[in-house]
């Protein structure tokens, strides 16, 4: 089974939902001094969406110093981007950064803590993406 | 020299350099970047399209524009304000000044909408109606309650989450209805502009009350949490009956209170809470998420194999100066 790795500003939302997920999951600290995981097997990235009203700054800085690790990035397998709809056009717009830049798939999008049935979706969707990915990657 | 009334003192000059809470910051760059006024938006290319709208239509639009108003001026004028003395930070302080001023500017939008499409006859009578609706002054003297300068500062971010969050929700709803059919689309572009600022105060507000909430006694906490749930409610039964009488001769009631339930639920995880509606009663009508966002696809699932490709080959604009590979 492979990991999670999150991202969760002092609002709390990616927190409550990782939480709601019930799974191992390691956090992207906040202070830029504390040290920053560095996963060495597969993970899925949980991030939220910074960006203004043209795209700009989606990604927050300590996400992307956690992905300026060449071997961390190595076994990212995939990202989940969490957003406002308000946001229009740029909702969740971090996915997609991130799937650009690294070449993995946007694996699902919610909004601020998640629903209910986005905690299902995401739970059984890890269940089978890992399920595949571990029968497909030996 | 004696007798003097007492004078307030003097605050330390605010400097942006030295923060207390890095969020001040950031929302401060958010709000002021995505500054924007009415001019900017073309609405006049909407006035054939406002032609097309039956004489109930435009009756129904003039009137759920004049309640958003209504509550884009408390906020301007009392609700951002009241929030001021209780800042922790200055630059909170300063956040909230952006606040009020933004509110400011989306009453001021609705002017120019009905200055572009409607006769004065009709938007001074949907000014009348707008002080006679009994559902609107409602809810506005429920929030104004919470606003009074003795008020608790917690229960006023709790009004004022509800009003960004929830309240506008039963008239955003009309011009995303509009723009799903191709009507008044220059209007909704400008409605969108406000229901981006909105996502911001509400989240903003909703951060602070939770620093807030953290300091106090677990008892505390869950006297503010009751309240906020007692008055979502108390919110929630008006607005059902506000969007009944507006929305009934439509035959939409039901898809506005899906929107309604959905918006609820959002304001409340501001303020960090746990949602209130289930998730089957939040369907809110396709076509108006898609108006809402709309290049952002539904339900993006690639788990399920839904949603588009997952790789956007397009260049994001993104700070690539802080990426090193």
């Amino acid at each position: 089974m492979g990991g999670i790795v999150y991202f969760s500003s002092r609002s709390g939302n990616t927190a409550r939902f990782v939480t709601r997920l019930g799974r191992m999951a390691s956090r992207i600290p906040i202070p830029p001094e504390e040290p920053m995981p560095a996963p060495r097997t597969p993970f899925v990235l949980i991030t939220p969406t910074y960006s203004d009203g043209l795209g700009r700054g989606a990604i927050h800085r300590q996400v992307i110093r956690f992905l300026n690790d060449p071997d961390t990035r190595h076994h990212l397998r995939g990202v989940i981007a969490s957003g406002n709809r308000n946001f229009g056009a740029t909702f969740a717009l971090a996915g997609d950064v991130v799937a650009q830049k690294c070449c993995v798939p946007v694996l699902y999008r919610f909004e601020l803590a998640g629903t209910e049935t986005d905690i299902v979706r995401v739970s059984e969707g890890l269940d089978r993406f890992w399920k595949t990915h571990f029968s497909t990657a030996i | 020299m004696k007798d003097l009334p007492p004078t307030r003192p003097v605050p330390p000059a605010i400097n942006w350099n030295r923060l207390q809470d890095d969020k001040d910051l950031e929302i401060w760059n958010r709000l002021t970047v995505n500054f924007w006024l009415p001019e900017k938006v073309p609405l006049s290319n909407d006035i054939q399209s406002w032609s097309q709208l039956t004489e109930d239509e435009q009756r129904l639009t003039i009137r759920v524009f004049t309640g958003l108003t209504l509550l884009d001026t408390i906020q301007n004028s009392v609700g951002a304000p009241s929030l001021m003395p209780d800042a922790i930070t200055p630059h909170e302080e300063a956040v909230l000044t952006n606040i009020a001023f933004m509110e400011a500017v989306h009453a001021r939008s609705y002017s120019s909408i009905f200055s572009t499409l409607c006769s004065t006859a009709e938007v001074d009578e949907a000014f009348r109606w707008s002080e006679e609706n009994a559902q609107l002054q409602e809810k506005s003297r429920l929030i104004l309650k919470e606003y009074g300068a003795t008020a608790n500062p917690l229960r006023k971010k709790v009004a004022s989450v509800f009003l960004e969050s929830f309240l506008f929700y039963s008239g955003f709803y009309l011009p995303m209805h509009w723009s799903s059919r191709a009507r008044l689309t220059n209007t909704a572009d400008l409605i969108r502009l406000i229901i981006r600022d909105e996502a911001v105060h509400g989240y903003y507000i909703g951060y602070k009350f939770q620093r807030g909430l953290e300091r106090l006694a677990e008892s505390e906490r869950q006297n503010i949490k009751d309240f906020a749930f007692a008055l979502i409610f108390d919110l929630y039964e008006i607005e059902c009956r506000y969007t009944e009488t507006l929305y009934d001769p439509l035959g939409l009631t039901e898809d506005v209170k899906a929107f309604l339930h959905y918006n609820a639920n959002k304001a409340l995880q501001n303020l960090g809470f746990e949602s209130l509606f289930p998730d089957e009663l939040c369907r809110v009508n396709p076509a108006i998420m898609a108006a809402l966002s709309p290049n952002a696809d539904e339900n993006h699932d690639f788990f399920s194999g839904s949603g588009s490709s997952y790789v956007i080959g397009k260049t994001m604009a993104t700070e690539d100066e802080d990426w090193d590979f």
